[in-house]
């Protein structure tokens, strides 16, 4: 065994995974699907006193149709959302960004609410939770909260939840049906981290964009919300819309980092054209010779 | 540091065991068990060789606490032939097809094949490449396993496939 020692619970309630996030006063760490957390303790990175697994809790599962919107219990497994006829229904463009999660193995143990909380600033989901405008439920024995997807990321796996703080739930609002989905990824092999990353949708009323939600990931320190082009896009008629110029707006609002796989030059070229190509591709319009 | 009583069943076996908490499941796998042909090769969830089906569905079990597989339903790759019996349809499209050379990622990949493959399911080869991604071969340069992949599709969907050329 590679771990250090840890005690471990698993709580059949919320009430009472929040007692005991509550009562270990920070050194209690929240096994979801542990895709990300068992590599982490095999390493000893992660050495909590105590492992609340929330596998129990049956409240934290599901898919549900709420208010117009969706929401997403946290400890729904990811091949779970994929194969959800709802989500399939309301929301494609989840489930296409889903499917780039990891590899198949570990999509069929890791959560939905598991990679939002964690907030890789490569993944895809904490992007996607952006992008479409989502917001964040999140219980403590102190009271609940809702927290705009926008503000949960402050960092590279640095989100606002406090210690003693669970995400009980992921809101979308609605996004009406027939909404344009943008999504593109650069990785060097499947299920590799992203190098460079976009996820969308534009809501669509009489030929018009009535609604843009755009995130990179693996383009800065968060999912960065590509505010510039969403702004630019509102209100825009379909035909109006010029690709390449949208991209070029998309990807001023981002804030790439050098690494051994690629410089941030090179994320932030390869994301414009990406994204162009994309939005030409979903809208159907030819390039400009 | 604490201590669990779990119950589970592996390869059609009830077994009740007495684990620490940070064991994970591949370590009690192999070495409470006695279940060696999980293969351990990284450790933390990139190789693919410790791949076991839980539940129906394969996953990586150096990923998970032995804990949480209390009263799970566990495969390994011992699992997949009787003793001495014919060997399972994967195990012997891998050979016929060269899919391995030493061995080591072997277990793994054939039980992510059985768990896709087989009675009912019709997965297509997409599905499946894409599913092996997950699955580090140091030896093969995955040509065989390419081929033994496109004869299970063939196989599920009641195709024909001609015989080899990768």
């Amino acid at each position: 065994m590679k771990p250090a020692p840890f005690d471990y619970v698993a709580p059949s309630s919320i009430e009472e995974a929040c007692a005991v996030l509550a009562e270990a006063h920070g050194g209690a760490t929240v096994l979801a699907g542990g895709q990300t957390l068992m590599p982490l303790l095999n390493l000893r990175m992660s050495q909590p006193f105590i492992l609340v697994d929330l596998a129990n809790i049956a409240e934290l599962k599901g898919v549900t149709r709420v208010d117009g919107g969706i929401r997403i219990g946290p400890m729904t497994r990811q091949c779970d959302a994929i194969d959800n006829k709802v989500l399939a229904h309301d929301l494609p463009v989840l489930v296409q960004a889903l499917r780039h999660v990891g590899h198949h193995h570990t999509r069929n143990r890791g959560t939905v609410g598991g990679s939002i909380a964690l907030g890789e600033p490569a993944a895809e989901l904490p992007a996607a939770a952006v992008a479409l405008k989502a917001t964040i439920e999140v219980r403590s024995v102190r009271g609940t909260r809702q927290v705009p997807a926008a503000e949960f990321y402050i960092g590279p796996y640095m989100t606002v939840l406090e210690p003693d703080e669970l995400v009980t739930g992921i809101r979308f609002p609605e996004w009406s049906l027939g909404h344009v989905t943008l999504f593109c990824e650069l990785a060097q092999r499947p299920g590799d981290f992203a190098l460079v990353g976009l996820v969308g949708a534009l809501a669509i009323d009489s030929g018009k964009v009535a609604r843009a939600g755009l995130a990179w990931f693996a383009m800065g320190p968060t999912p960065m919300r590509a505010k510039t082009a969403e702004q630019l896009l509102s209100g825009q008629s379909l035909a109006e819309i010029d690709p390449q110029a949208v991209a070029e707006s998309a990807i001023a609002d981002t804030a790439p980092f050098d690494d051994a796989q690629a410089s941030a030059d090179y994320r932030r070229t390869v994301g414009t054209r990406l994204f162009a190509r994309t939005l030409r591709e979903a809208l159907n319009v030819t390039e400009a010779a | 540091m604490s201590k669990h009583t779990i119950e589970l069943t592996i390869n059609g076996l009830r077994h009740t065991a007495d684990v620490e908490a940070r064991v994970s499941l591949s370590d009690f796998l192999r070495e409470d068990a006695g279940y060696t042909g999980v293969h351990v090769g990284c450790d933390h969830g990139v190789c693919g060789a410790c791949t076991v089906i839980v539940d129906g569905k394969a996953v990586r079990s150096c990923l998970m606490l032995a804990v949480q597989a209390h009263g799970a339903d566990i495969t390994t790759v011992e699992g997949l032939a009787e003793p001495g019996g014919a060997l399972h349809p994967v195990q012997e499209t891998m050979a016929q097809e060269y899919g391995l050379q030493c061995g080591f990622c072997t277990p793994g990949i054939v039980m992510t094949m059985a768990a896709l493959t087989g009675e009912g399911k019709r997965p297509t080869e997409e599905q499946l490449i894409d599913a092996m991604s997950g699955h580090l071969c140091r030896c093969t340069g995955y040509q065989g396993i390419r081929r033994a992949v496109r004869k299970l599709v063939a196989a599920d969907t009641g195709e024909t496939v001609d015989g080899g050329a990768a």
